[in-house]
């Protein structure tokens, strides 16, 4: 990997880092992988994979911080604080493999570097607010679902969970309605 | 006999370990297909690339397959296995608000952190919002929550549904996926001049 370039510059389009970095792996075959690493995940631990539990650990961390009193009070926070620290949490520690992962694999491909990723007719501090105002919304969406795209679509999805495979449905049917109207943000 | 949840009392330390193990080859993969970018991860909504339903559905149909042929085989036992309780309202409109998240972010929690792995800020912007949002949940809308848990109705799965066994399927899985390979790929075709 090349020395790291000023942020500024950074974030411009870059067409020679673009074809620098090598090709993505094959759809199919990345499905295997990450297949097999969810069925590895159901054979020693009994369970699927998941995110969304990482970040509701984290928050009640951050809630018990504030005022550990009100936390354990509040039903939803005090379920992730039952067990010992919420940051030793099992999808805690999935989550920071995770990170690992996808940092590594990036740097070997020459993918990890400093940018935004959106489409060319949005700014960029556009993009990072709607990339927050998303994350808001998915956070709720998948507490209402009790998981998100790794919780309940994969790890339901393997197992045959008519509810994850409602959620699935759902998840693609607001998706295409709403990216009509965002066609700004992305094309 | 698997899984080794059930048969081995793994330390805390060990157990740990497992999870950054499974959570490392998690986001690997994710980056591997392209997942660290909210471009490439949108693009399934507007036809041209296709490479988030092939991901998904191939690593579906992999691990039921897998958990089909081990418990078939009688190396595993697949009632050990949890099963997130369904509850159908809440999977829909929890499904529906996350679907709009999913566009409007342009990531999901896990490609998210796929992404600001890998340097991209609206990535690292997306992780505060999703932490945002479950924080907001938890303080707001607990009474949501217990909605959602109390009327769930316990583990429904299409095989206890049809009484049909989980290799039926797995065949129905596959050609579906066959059917859909095939569609997608006209699709990417159709709609290529929205390629960047």
């Amino acid at each position: 990997m090349s020395i790291s370039p000023p942020l500024a510059d950074s974030l411009a389009p870059d067409a020679e880092r673009a074809r620098a970095a090598q090709p993505y792996w094959n759809p199919y075959f990345v499905g295997v992988l990450l297949g097999a690493v969810l069925l590895a995940s159901y054979l020693v631990a009994g369970r699927g994979l998941g995110a969304t539990g990482a970040f509701s650990s984290v928050a009640a961390w951050i809630a018990s911080g504030v005022s550990p009193e009100h936390a354990q009070a509040n039903p939803v926070h005090a379920r992730y604080l039952a067990d010992g620290s919420p940051l030793t949490a099992w999808l805690v520690f999935l989550v920071i493999g995770a990170f690992a992962g996808a940092a590594l694999s990036g740097w070997m491909a020459g993918r990890a570097h400093l940018a935004i990723e959106k489409g060319p007719r949005i700014s960029n501090a556009g993009r990072l607010a709607v990339a927050a105002g998303g994350g808001v919304l998915a956070g709720i969406g998948a507490k209402i679902a009790m998981g998100c795209t790794s919780g309940q679509a994969l790890t339901g999805g393997a197992i045959l969970n008519a509810g994850s495979l409602v959620f699935m449905g759902a998840v693609f049917a607001a998706g295409y309605a709403v990216a009509w109207i965002l066609r700004k943000e992305w094309l | 006999m698997f899984p080794l949840s059930s048969t081995v009392e793994l330390s805390a330390v060990a157990t740990l370990a497992l999870a950054l193990t499974l959570g490392f080859g998690f986001g690997f993969a994710l980056e591997r297909a392209g997942f660290g970018s909210a471009r490439k991860l949108t693009a399934v909504f507007y036809f041209y690339d296709m490479s988030v339903v092939k991901v998904m559905f191939t690593a579906i149909v992999t691990a039921m397959a897998g958990l089909f042929l081990l418990s078939w085989a009688g190396a595993l036992d697949l009632a050990e296995l949890y099963v997130e309780p369904t509850n159908y309202a809440g999977a829909a409109i929890g499904g529906l608000i996350f679907g709009a998240g999913f566009v409007i972010g342009g990531y999901c929690p896990g490609t998210a952190i796929a992404a600001c792995a890998t340097g991209r800020i609206d990535g690292l912007t997306f992780m505060a919002g999703m932490l945002g949002g479950v924080y907001l949940f938890a303080e707001f809308l607990p009474g949501v929550d217990a909605w959602a848990r109390g009327t769930a109705r316990g583990e429904v799965t299409l095989t206890s549904l049809t009484g049909l066994s989980m290799g039926w399927f797995v065949l129905l899985f596959i050609a579906i996926l066959a059917l859909a390979g095939w569609g997608m790929g006209a699709a990417e075709r159709r709609f290529a001049g929205l390629r960047p």
